[in-house]
């Protein structure tokens, strides 16, 4: 998805149309027939206004947009052991949405779809890379080739290629990344995520979430009146749920939503939002559809360059799923580095020399996404332990959160990219 | 999502950009490179200069006369000169800032659009003084087909190792081992001249001027970039980079040969190569960013243009 947004980017511009760009994908192009026809795929992505504009700039926005997606213009962040709430509206920072849910599919075939008219980008599947030889840095070049001579690829069936970029769009467990010998960081919540596609009692506009005790749950609008649910929880639990049949699943989720009380006012702070809390829907199981369930970690790569070779997407970073933040940081990672690449034509540099990735591509993208992982850890960990002076803190700071405007708008603006 | 892109420069030299190229097949261009480069790159240096045997003429020869020693050291020297941070370090960060002014500049010139892929296609660009091809390989990227010369062999040698490395680069530089004098001699001319922090290192700067208006043909061009004497570059050249930053070696510059703008152009003029542009450009000391400004108190780099010279 993160690869193929590259290539779309890299064809649509002017500059970079001039590159040869050799797309290698272990499956290939799915098809999607009809997608409003049937119940959405699980794996779903939160698209941003920022990444939205991505899209449209690489001409792949016109077959993601509703009906094969869902727009939401709220959402609304409340604790279970706490009083305090958060709820945002789009039309408080003047805009007609927040956001955007989509199945991952949904986007992988429009991309695609779009790569296939751009005339410098090749397609290639299946292809799965059995060896990479990149050049050494500079420094270290005692011997041996250049520290300028090509990438070398060599695919599974023998065939090869060199390339001046190698960019590794391959994933959490990526080959390249692995090939490159770059190092990762990672860490598990010891915990795992069940998705699952419902029908929700009202039409739904608003992406909630839940903090609950054992971790958060999200109910997200796809398309259609289907609504999909993140939901993070221990490894007992989410054995125990992934069993449940579609209708107990719903029980489940219905209390674990709407169960307990409402937030309260909080009567120490004076300053209030009008944004009243709202009680979240009630939710209904679909016929034939199964939930299912993925382990949480969160990793990340030390490095995400070396001379001639870039990881973007989940390759080079993966976050907890909580804020529906992946796919944004990969699309980040794209724009980035394309205009990266876009000022190396201009300018006449290599695209894969070192310096330039790391000045234009690595720097910029490592404090980003350091940002968002440690946002989303921490979050993560502020609502994991469950003591009352700690819910209560939590609680206090929602309830600040929500009744100051300028933080409040400082915080969406930064969460809609 | 078990992808990934792989993005490659087209290596048929003068494939166009917007060429639909690919047709031929993709696949059999990418498995098997060298037919690729041989059937795709066509000469367009028409002018018979752009001669990869040329080499056979020059003074100091690259051949067998060279030592296994000499040639470990000049190993050394290109991993040294190619190194962002080793002692051309400034020329690196440099080298956007003065392809982009020279880009634009010879975009005026000639008519091009100099946000196209490749602006400079087809036209031939003399680098006098090209040390290890820095600036020659960013102006082939651009599209052109480049001659590096340099008086020093070590330069020349780093220049053409490194673009060994890269086929596109390979096919569109050549460089030799002669001074711009002996240039002249051979009767050789081009689009474009360019003369990058050269100038303040030349003995005899109205000679070398007069070089430069030989090498250029009629409406071509000339870029140059050198060092104002102004107090501010005492302090910028001399003080800052070689003592204090200590990022070019002690001794590197003489400020008494700096040139400052005004008596360029007059040269310049003198020889027939008005100037039509000028730009300052300064280094952000922290993040050893370069950027275009007005002022041109330290590093300068000036367009100046060929009349059309009439046979009396």
């Amino acid at each position: 998805m993160v690869g193929s947004a590259l290539a779309c980017a890299l064809g649509s511009n002017s500059a970079t149309s001039s590159l040869r760009v050799l797309v290698l994908d272990r499956e290939g192009p799915t098809e999607v027939t009809s997608p409003s026809s049937n119940v959405p795929d699980l794996r779903v992505s939160t698209v941003t206004p920022a990444s939205v504009q991505l899209l449209q700039s690489v001409g792949a926005w016109e077959h993601i947009a509703p009906p094969r997606s869902a727009a939401f213009q709220h959402m609304q962040v409340w604790d279970e052991g706490g009083n305090g709430y958060v709820r945002y509206s789009a039309a408080q920072v003047g805009r007609d949405n927040m956001g955007y849910v989509a199945e991952n599919r949904v986007l992988q075939t429009a991309l695609m779809r779009r790569l296939k008219d751009l005339k410098n980008i090749t397609l290639l599947w299946p292809a799965s890379l059995e060896a990479l030889t990149l050049p050494s840095y500079a420094l270290e070049a005692h011997e041996g080739p250049g520290t300028n001579s090509l990438a070398e690829l060599r695919l599974a069936h023998g065939q090869t290629c060199k390339a001046r970029l190698v960019v590794g769009a391959d994933g959490a467990r990526s080959r390249t990344r692995q090939l490159a010998d770059l190092r990762t960081f990672s860490w598990s919540y010891h915990q795992r995520g069940i998705v699952a596609t419902v029908r929700t009692q009202q039409p739904n506009d608003t992406a909630w979430q839940r903090f609950l005790h054992t971790g958060p749950l999200a109910l997200l609008p796809v398309r259609d009146g289907y609504s999909n649910i993140v939901w993070s929880t221990s490894l007992q639990q989410a054995s125990a749920l992934e069993k449940a049949s579609p209708h107990e699943f719903a029980l489940a989720v219905n209390e674990a939503l709407r169960g307990g009380f409402p937030p309260a006012r909080n009567p120490l702070l004076p300053m209030r939002s009008a944004e009243e809390f709202a009680a979240p829907p009630a939710v209904f199981a679909v016929e034939e559809t199964q939930q299912r369930s993925f382990p949480l970690a969160c990793a990340g790569a030390g490095r995400y360059v070396r001379p001639r070779l870039a990881l973007v997407g989940d390759a080079a970073h993966v976050v907890h799923p909580l804020a529906g933040q992946g796919v944004n940081l990969g699309f980040g990672d794209v724009r980035t580095l394309a205009d990266a690449l876009t000022h190396a034509v201009e300018t006449g540099r290599d695209v894969g020399e070192l310096g330039l990735l790391e000045d234009m591509y690595e720097q910029p993208r490592q404090r980003e996404n350091g940002i968002m992982m440690v946002a989303l850890d921490s979050l993560k960990r502020v609502f994991a332990p469950q003591s009352g002076v700690l819910a209560s803190f939590r609680g206090l700071g929602l309830d600040i959160i929500n009744g100051t405007p300028a933080l409040k708008s400082s915080i969406m603006k930064y969460a809609m990219g | 999502m078990g992808r990934f892109v792989q993005t490659a420069t087209t290596l048929q030299a003068f494939a166009a950009p917007q060429n639909p190229v690919i047709s031929d097949g993709v696949q059999t261009s990418w498995v098997s490179r060298k037919n690729s480069q041989t059937s795709g790159y066509s000469s367009t240096a028409s002018s018979g200069l752009h001669n990869r045997d040329a080499n056979a003429k020059e003074g100091p020869a690259m051949g067998s006369s060279i030592s296994a020693a000499e040639v470990r050291k000049f190993e050394e020297l290109a991993k040294d000169w190619w190194d962002p941070d080793g002692s051309s370090a400034p020329l690196h960060s440099m080298n956007p800032i003065r392809t982009h002014f020279t880009r634009d500049a010879l975009c005026l010139c000639f008519g091009r659009e100099s946000r196209s892929p490749q602006p400079l296609q087809g036209l031939t660009i003399l680098d006098v003084g090209c040390g290890g091809g820095l600036f020659s390989e960013a102006l082939a990227r651009l599209g052109a087909s480049v001659t590096g010369i340099d008086a020093s062999q070590a330069g020349i040698f780093v220049a053409r190792e490194h673009a060994r490395a890269d086929p596109l680069i390979h096919e569109r530089t050549t460089y030799r081992n002669i001074t711009a004098e002996q240039a002249v001699e051979e009767g050789l001319q081009f689009d474009a001249v360019v003369a990058s922090e050269v100038i303040e290192h030349v003995e005899n700067v109205p000679a070398f001027c007069n070089s430069l208006a030989a090498l250029t043909k009629d409406s071509g061009a000339v870029i140059i970039s050198t060092i104002n004497r102004t107090p501010a570059s005492y302090a910028v050249a001399i003080v800052g980079a070689e003592y204090i930053a200590q990022v070019v070696p002690k001794g590197t510059h003489d400020w008494s040969r700096f040139i400052t703008p005004d008596e360029l152009s007059h040269l310049m003029e003198g020889v027939g190569l008005p100037q039509v542009s000028i730009s300052g450009m300064f280094m952000n000391p922290v993040t050893r960013k370069w950027s275009l400004i007005n002022d041109v108190g330290v590093n300068y780099i000036a367009y100046f243009k060929r009349k059309i010279s009439v046979p009396v």
